[in-house]
């Protein structure tokens, strides 16, 4: 049977990507950012799974206004890196896994998840910065990438509580696929940030920071918290987070192994988070 | 009866919700449509004209020509889709984001550094309306 072996979580800032891209990340505007992944990136060396299941949200790049699903699961057997306006990034295709995804998708629709599924879709920077921390400038990304996007553009996007019941029955999915995976499950976006308005600019480090706490050990208690909170006092964009509880509800019920935690103020208007979580 | 919107009591900040989205459709799928390198193009040869092609209001119009982001989020725009306008004219996210607030370019990335504005007095309307 396939197990969720781990969780990751982070920010997923286009800035970063750029930095990458660019060579720009020793620049000691970036250095300190960085070297909070240097653990990650040899965890991951030595962690590999052999599926990615990446929690995400379009920034209106595969999902214009036409359609506007909640949840989406990518089954396609590849996705492209997409042009959003500055022209596509200069990483390897992610390759998806289709079978393990269909068999997702069937079992949390079971479960009254009303997952949209997508067989053609190219991925933004949403998806592919997580993976450029993580694994750094690979020719090709370690192992298969499900991607699975969630609205967090148009409100009301779905609640911390949906979030954090729809990574159970994610869970429940994995463990009933009939082959032996090791998968890992991870949450993005976030933290404190507001992109937009006279506003713009807002970040609450200690919010954030108990958020973490709160992640690790009161998952079920964090995820209560309203749509107000997040918006309040984490800006109008740090409402992402709800993403990071869809990762955490799909550990198991004990208390998870923290391998790494980090915090970083800035990266662009973010605040960047970051926790590595082990099943034990 | 009315739904409850308890995002209309936070100050500097729109949410862009049903509403909002209903009300600037055709502004944020003008944006959808510069991810396009020949549609960036074009716009940038031709602003108006390009605008002339979308069936958005001419105050929407206006808004883009004036690069007014504030303007162009009253009017229903979204940062994400606004964003491609900022990408066809070769600005950053922070460059946008701070373009919104009244601060220079230099002192918008002087306070992010800094660490960010901070959340007391910036959470309810009526902290922003004593001052």
């Amino acid at each position: 049977m396939a197990r969720i072996t781990a969780s990751v979580y982070s920010s997923h800032v286009p800035a970063i990507g750029v930095a990458v891209d660019q060579g720009r990340t020793g620049e000691p505007y970036w250095q300190k950012m960085f070297a909070g992944f240097e653990f990650s990136k040899q965890w991951m060396k030595d962690n590999t799974p052999d599926v990615v299941f990446l929690v995400y949200n379009d920034h209106a790049t595969a999902f214009s206004l036409e359609i506007i699903p909640t949840f989406a699961i990518g089954c396609a057997a590849e996705f492209r890196p997409a042009d959003e306006g500055w022209g596509p990034r200069p990483v390897p295709a992610v390759k998806g896994h289709p079978e393990l995804a269909a068999h997702i998708a069937q079992s949390v629709i079971m479960d009254d998840f009303d997952l949209t599924i997508v067989n053609r879709m190219d991925v933004d920077h949403g998806l592919t910065v997580p993976l450029s921390l993580m694994c750094g400038q690979p020719a090709a990304w370690p192992c298969p990438v499900i991607p699975f996007a969630v609205n967090v553009v148009q409100y009301p996007v779905p609640s911390g509580r949906r979030c954090f019941n729809l990574g159970r029955a994610i869970r429940k999915a994995v463990e009933s696929y009939d082959a032996p995976l090791k998968v890992q499950v991870w949450g993005t976006g976030g933290m404190s940030h507001q992109l937009q308005g006279p506003r713009a600019g807002l970040i609450n480090r200690e919010w954030d920071n108990a958020f973490l706490d709160r992640l690790i050990a009161d998952p079920a208690g964090l995820a209560q918290v309203p749509h107000i909170e997040y918006v309040r006092e984490a800006g109008s964009e740090g409402i992402e987070l709800v993403m990071w509880l869809i990762a955490r509800g799909a550990m198991s019920d004990n208390l998870p192994k923290v391998a790494h935690r980090f915090y970083h103020v800035p990266a662009s208007n973010t605040a960047v988070g970051h926790l590595i979580l082990e099943n034990q | 009866m009315a739904l409850e919107k308890p995002y209309k009591d936070v100050p500097g900040t729109t949410i862009f919700d049903a509403e909002q989205s209903r009300k600037g459709y055709h502004l944020n799928q003008f944006c959808v449509s510069l991810m396009k390198p020949e549609n960036r193009a074009r716009f940038k040869a031709n602003e108006r004209a390009y605008l002339d092609e979308w069936p958005m209001s001419e105050e929407q119009k206006q808004a883009v020509l004036a690069r007014d982001l504030n303007w162009c989020i009253r009017l229903g725009g979204n940062i994400y889709f606004l964003a491609r306008i900022g990408a066809t004219d070769g600005k950053s996210f922070q460059q946008m984001a701070g373009s919104m607030t009244g601060m220079s370019e230099e002192e918008y990335r002087d306070m992010m550094v800094a660490g960010g504005r901070p959340v007391e007095g910036n959470r309810y309307t009526h902290e922003w309306e004593k001052q």
